[in-house]
């Protein structure tokens, strides 16, 4: 044993238990920097992680809140008469109830007049029309009313706009920044919850903008891509795994399924936009041709995943049902598949939340443009999350800056809550055999 | 040949033969894995097929409800009779055939469902319960001949992948029972449990004679001795002897018997 180690030079005597010594010395060393790679690997994600997050809670968390200002409006029966309605000149009567708590400020003047009204956002008036419409008795009332401030103030009242900033360099101009400070001495600024955030389609103004329009065409595109995928993707996958014969055609499919999976989404994109849009005609920017899109995507997920999860079925369980003289389909749709529904869902659910991800397919099939409206159906335009944080991003106006975080967390949100449905599913059903 | 094993079919029928096989091969792609075996195996007893390990016993025994079919590389040639139909005749549907001819695997195999249905599962696919108060009545009967009804009547309920090892066999004898077939194959029963478990398996496969034809594959030489009227000897594919149990333990004909019997081979 020794010997290999005896030259002329050191005709040193080594004996197998230091030869192992040293070689065990030197496997530690090894070991121990392949576990500090790792372990720096998995600092450096982790990192990673807590940069991306951190840096979208930090421009998102405004985005939850939304300035409001607190009116005492006085529903004049000369500016909104009843037998008008809904037409009225509801503006001037938030114009006169913001008037009333500014002491001091010419409300004569136009100009000044349209400046203050720039206090409040722009749909502050349709929400007392809506009110008064609803309730005419309101006529000739006073009513308290919280309406947003438009995105400058809401800016502003966040900390968002610099006070110390130069004049001409800032949005909200000197005596406007008097009119703010007036009407929150007077305890009538609030920032409540953003609920708009979550019930108003987008538009064009930041604090007006929501995005249940998204989340409206998200879900029907969704719906759509499960509707198409999951029964599609489970038949293939049956058929590919348990009754196919295991020949050069099966094999071919299997590798171009595999291949599927990996093909770029803007692909998916332009097929779509080639074959749904252009030739069948299907309408553009609707969330069910988002859906078959992203089905198309899903579907090789899907087949990947039911087929591992039917693999994974014990063939003990297979003969225990052949033997007893069930047929192959009886083993199949009675035994197997049951066993395998958690995994497959697990894999669908998976599938599910990376089209929920997928932006470039939908850009291209016009899923991003401009709608102040939830859709009612798969078949009227709408956006989806992603495509509505690409078009906020896309927006010049500082309002939209924290409302494309906020929303990115929406989504990361969404993303989180299916996985760990998945995981959950995963767990509670895995079986040991 | 045909016209030959329909004779040799007909010398039998008078001793209550259930199966007749002849002149079988069995091939698993270029694998030989049974060459040239004809046996008649009887009604009302245990057969045992006894051999190294690689042989061709469980082999053999799939060839007898058509398991092998499930198998896409493996094709098997010659006549294989139950009470004197041809069972790879093209009109035979296997799934048919397996409900006549149970069998029992080497690992218990229990439906992760409940005991109840695990019994049940047979009857329903194959429609012998009219209703539900049928299906009890057959669920009780098959667990009582099974020997474990005392054991579950208070927890059908309960999955059957819960029971022990033994349970689970015994569980998986009673649903092959429920079936009603006339044969029971079983493919080393035994070897995944205790000598307790195994003790109580036994005595059951002793009481199924009464009623059907059993044959059981088995590694343990006691285990023939002790439960089969019959014994098989295979060796690398070759039926070497075939015999009254006693004759092959006390009287083996053939030099390979007696090697495996005595520990030489095995
Ligand atoms: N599914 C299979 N595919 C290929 N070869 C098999 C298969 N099953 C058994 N064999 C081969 O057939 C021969 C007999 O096997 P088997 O019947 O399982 O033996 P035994 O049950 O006596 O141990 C062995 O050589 C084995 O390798
Ligand atoms: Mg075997």
């Amino acid at each position: 044993m020794s010997d290999i180690t005896n030259n002329a030079d050191t005709p040193r005597i080594v004996t197998s238990t230091e030869l192992v010594a040293a070689s065990l010395k030197r496997r530690r060393n090894k070991q121990l920097r392949l576990q500090m790679v790792g372990m720096g690997a998995i600092f450096i994600a982790f990192l990673m992680l807590f940069i991306l997050v951190g840096s979208l809670v930090a421009t998102g968390w405004q985005a939850f809140t939304q300035t409001h200002v607190t009116l005492e409006v006085f529903v004049d029966p000369e500016d909104i008469p009843a037998d008008r309605l809904p037409r009225g000149d509801f503006d001037d009567t938030l114009e006169a109830a913001l008037g009333r708590m500014l002491p001091g400020v010419d409300m004569e003047d136009r100009e000044t007049a349209r400046a203050v009204q720039g206090i409040l956002s722009n749909g502050a008036q349709f929400t007392l029309r809506d009110r008064v419409v609803a309730d005419p008795s309101l006529i000739g009332q006073t009513v308290t009313m919280k309406v947003p401030t438009s995105d400058p103030y809401d800016q502003l009242n966040k900390g968002l706009i610099e006070r110390a900033t130069p004049e001409q360099n800032r949005r909200v101009k000197d005596n406007e920044i008097r009119w703010f400070d007036t009407l929150k001495e007077q305890g009538a600024i609030s920032k409540p919850f953003n609920l708009a955030l979550f019930t108003n389609a987008d538009s064009r103004f930041p604090e007006q903008a929501g995005l249940k329009g998204a989340l409206v065409g998200s879900f029907w595109a969704l719906l759509t891509c499960f509707l198409i995928s999951f029964p599609l993707g489970i038949g293939a996958a049956i058929y590919l795994e348990e009754f196919a014969k295991k020949n050069r055609i099966s094999d071919f499919i299997e590798v171009n399924i595999n291949n599927l999976a990996a093909v770029p989404s803007v692909v998916f994109g332009l097929l779509a936009l080639a074959v749904f849009i252009g030739w069948f005609g299907l309408p553009r920017s609707a969330p069910f041709v988002g859906g078959l899109t992203l089905a198309l995507m899903t579907m090789p997920t899907i087949i990947i995943a039911t087929r591992a999860a039917l693999k994974s079925v014990p063939p003990s369980i297979r003969e225990a049902a052949l033997g007893l003289g069930a047929s192959k389909q009886q083993v199949v749709f009675q035994h197997v598949l049951p066993l395998a529904m958690p995994g497959i869902l697990t894999g669908t659910i998976i599938g599910l939340a990376q089209a929920l991800g997928e932006t470039a397919p939908l850009l291209l099939i016009g899923m991003n443009a401009f709608i102040t409206s939830a859709a009612s159906s798969p078949f009227d335009s709408a956006t989806a999350l992603p495509t509505q944080i690409f078009i906020w991003a896309d927006s010049p106006e500082r309002g939209f800056v924290s409302r494309t975080s906020a929303a990115i967390l929406v989504l990361l949100g969404f993303l989180v809550l299916m996985n760990g449905i998945a995981i959950f599913l995963r767990q509670k059903f895995e079986r040991r055999w | 040949m045909m016209k030959d094993s329909m004779e040799t079919k007909l010398d039998v029928d008078a001793m209550n033969v259930k199966f007749s096989a002849r002149d079988v091969q069995v091939h698993y792609g270029d694998t030989h894995a049974i060459k040239d075996v004809s046996v008649d195996i009887l009604d009302n007893t245990v057969t045992a097929f006894i051999g190294p390990s690689g042989c061709g016993k469980s082999t053999f025994l799939r060839t007898l409800n058509r398991m092998n079919d499930t198998i896409d590389i493996c094709r098997v040639q010659g006549d294989i009779y139950l009470d004197g139909m041809d069972i790879y005749d093209p009109n035979i549907d296997p799934v048919q055939l397996r409900a006549k001819v149970g069998m029992v695997f080497q690992k218990p195999n229990p439906f992760p469902k409940s005991i109840y249905d695990n019994i049940a599962y047979g009857p329903r696919i194959h429609g012998l319960a009219r209703n539900k108060a049928e299906l009890d009545e057959i669920v009780e009967k098959s667990l009582r001949r099974g020997a474990i009804w005392d054991e579950v009547q208070d927890r059908l309920d309960a999955p059957g992948t819960g029971l022990s090892g033994g349970q689970q066999q015994r569980l998986c004898i009673a649903r092959a029972i429920a079936t009603e077939p006339e044969v029971l194959l079983m493919d080393e029963p035994c070897s995944a449990l205790d000598p307790i478990a195994t003790a109580q398996v036994e005595e059951l496969i002793d009481e199924l004679k009464a009623n059907y034809s059993v044959v059981i594959v088995t590694h343990s030489m006691q285990q023939a001795a002790r439960v089969s009227q019959k014994t098989a000897f295979f060796h690398l594919g070759n039926l070497v002897e075939y015999n009254d149990t006693n004759e092959i333990f006390t009287n083996p004909q053939d030099s390979r018997t007696e090697s495996y019997i005595t520990g030489r081979i095995g």
